[in-house]
């Protein structure tokens, strides 16, 4: 019989900060839950700040993860607009950046990450080079967008793309640059690609693959006027963004002297190399369940799934992380829906016309196993997936080939015993 | 509810019924207006995911409403169907996404089961 935990303190008001917050409560944690963030609003959600909030279709409140009132009446203490500066493990403390000490029994680091720049001393000094990962960052960004102004994004992954989606709903005119030879290059397919590239086409905007940033033109006043190719091009714009990754932030677990590695490193149960300290969300670099090693994942989630699996842990009925994970983007009137992750995969399996139409299912194997899928506008298809997916059992490949068998029933034929 | 509505004016508050997969029910007060996934998740009520915060992109938040309490509520959008294939749980003519359906004193008392797998 172990002890009951006393103070949990949670660093990181994120998505992952707040479902853990919440998780240790609804797993029957009685002690004390400190949630600490350093943005100044209660926990929102992120993943509308570059579609709908964007698109000026919902406000700030409706981005509120649970209503404010509801971190009291759980008697978990939220100090928005805190910064912490650092771990004192031995003393079982943080630092915060006011000086103040606070205790605690657990710590769970939920410290997300910071949008990279590619910035040169031009970009660094104007005021219209932006990036997007919080509430303020799209509040600013909002300002821009207006009809008619120039958008040039660098970096056609995800968010560059939704970015580019809602801006040409504002009725911008959007130019996306990728140094890659496709869009999407890090998380999926030629194929899917070649669809994404199709459609934004068609929407309007200007995409420039396997191009390189030389330079950027400069006014007087230091903001940036156009960004400048290898080629030569000078591509103008009323305002730049970096949509170019994320840097996990982990520098406190670095000074504290945990072990990182592409975000700080947690065994399947949200372990840090000290046992009183865990690492959840887009900032846990954490095994990979089916193909061994690290690995780090920057999705929501994620990072809920990682908060119910600290939670388990410190309140002393463990599980440990063996999810599929799955990410979802929405661009124009597309529901882009992944499961699985298409790395290392043998072979692939296209159940539309890629070149026409705005659905799309792509499943990816290796063997004769499916590991991953890609689906727009193909819900269904995407249920399936997953199922297809998590069973991890070889399935018949004529039929997976045969857009007119639904994909739904193969997974009778796998799921056996699976649900 | 501390006491027992005695008229139409104290009784303001839409209140949701959950019940849990293993049976449990818990009553909760909403707020007008608010999703009936977005009131389980400020009252802590587990079962009710909502990892895409509303934007019908993620099918967490798969619900059944109640046989008696089904005709209470706008009817399902085409967008909502098309999720409504992507539930981890068999979905039946009862299933709706939670996000989808706001808690008003029309649906005062209504009666809301969670699936057990999302």
């Amino acid at each position: 019989m172990t002890e009951p935990v006393g103070r949990v303190v949670i660093v990181g008001a994120g998505q992952a900060g707040a479902d853990a917050a919440a998780a240790l409560r609804m797993a029957g944690h009685e002690g004390e839950i400190v949630l600490v963030g350093e943005e100044p609003s209660p926990p929102y959600a992120r993943p509308p700040l570059s579609k709908a909030f964007l698109a000026g279709e919902v406000g700030e409140e409706s981005l509120l993860i649970r209503s404010p009132s509801v971190y009291a009446s759980n008697r978990i203490t939220v100090r928005a607009g805190t910064a912490v500066a650092r771990i004192d493990r031995e003393a079982h403390e943080i630092v915060l950046a006011s000086g103040e000490r606070l205790g605690y029994d657990r710590l769970v680091l939920a410290t997300g990450g910071e949008p990279r720049r590619l910035d040169t001393p031009e970009t660094a000094r104007a005021s219209n080079v932006l990036t997007l990962r919080t509430l303020a960052d799209a509040t600013a960004l909002r300002e821009y967008m207006r009809p008619g102004a120039r958008a040039v994004i660098i970096g056609a992954g995800y968010v560059g793309l939704e970015i580019a989606a809602a801006a040409r709903a504002r009725g911008l005119e959007v130019t996306v640059v990728e140094v890659a030879p496709r869009v999407l290059a890090r998380v999926t397919s030629p194929v899917v690609s070649a669809f994404f590239e199709r459609i934004h086409r068609e929407e309007g905007v200007e995409i420039i693959t396997g191009a390189t940033v030389d330079g950027y033109e400069v006014a007087d006043c230091g903001d940036v006027t156009g960004v400048r190719l290898a080629d030569g091009r000078v591509l103008p714009g009323d305002f730049v963004l970096f949509g170019v990754g994320m840097v996990p932030r982990t520098e406190l677990a670095e000074q504290a002297g945990l072990h990182v590695d592409n975000g700080i490193v947690v065994d399947d149960r949200m372990r840090t190399t000290d046992p009183d300290v865990f690492a959840i969300g887009d900032v846990s670099s954490h095994p990979d369940p089916r193909n061994g090693g690290l690995r780090r994942l920057e999705s929501v989630p994620n990072a809920s799934e990682q908060a119910r699996i600290v939670a388990s842990v410190i309140t002393g009925s463990p599980r440990p992380y063996d999810a599929t994970p799955w990410f979802w983007s929405d661009q124009y009137d597309l529901k882009l829906q992944t499961a699985g992750l298409a790395a290392a995969y043998d072979d692939l399996v296209v159940r539309d016309d890629p070149a026409d139409g705005r659905r799309l299912t792509v499943l990816y194997l290796r063997g004769h196993v499916v590991i991953a899928a890609d689906t727009v506008n193909r819900p269904a298809d995407f249920a399936a997936a997953r199922k297809l997916i998590a069973a991890g059992k070889p399935v018949d490949l004529d039929v997976l080939r045969d857009s007119g068998v639904p994909l739904r029933s193969l997974v009778a034929t796998v799921a056996k015993g699976n649900r | 509810m501390t006491s027992v509505a005695v008229n139409e004016k104290e009784h303001s508050v839409p209140v949701v019924v959950y019940v849990l997969p293993d049976g449990e029910r818990r009553k909760v007060e909403a707020v007008d207006g608010r999703s009936v996934m977005q009131t389980a998740i400020d009252a802590l009520v587990p079962g009710i995911v909502g990892e895409c915060g509303g934007e019908m992109s993620c099918a967490t938040c798969h619900v059944f409403v109640d046989e008696d309490w089904a005709g209470r509520f706008a009817p399902v959008s085409e967008d909502e169907a098309a999720m409504l294939e992507a539930t981890a749980a068999e979905p039946t003519e009862f299933s709706r996404l939670s996000c989808q359906l706001p808690c008003t004193l029309e649906t005062d008392g209504v009666v809301i089961h969670i699936p057990d797998e999302q």
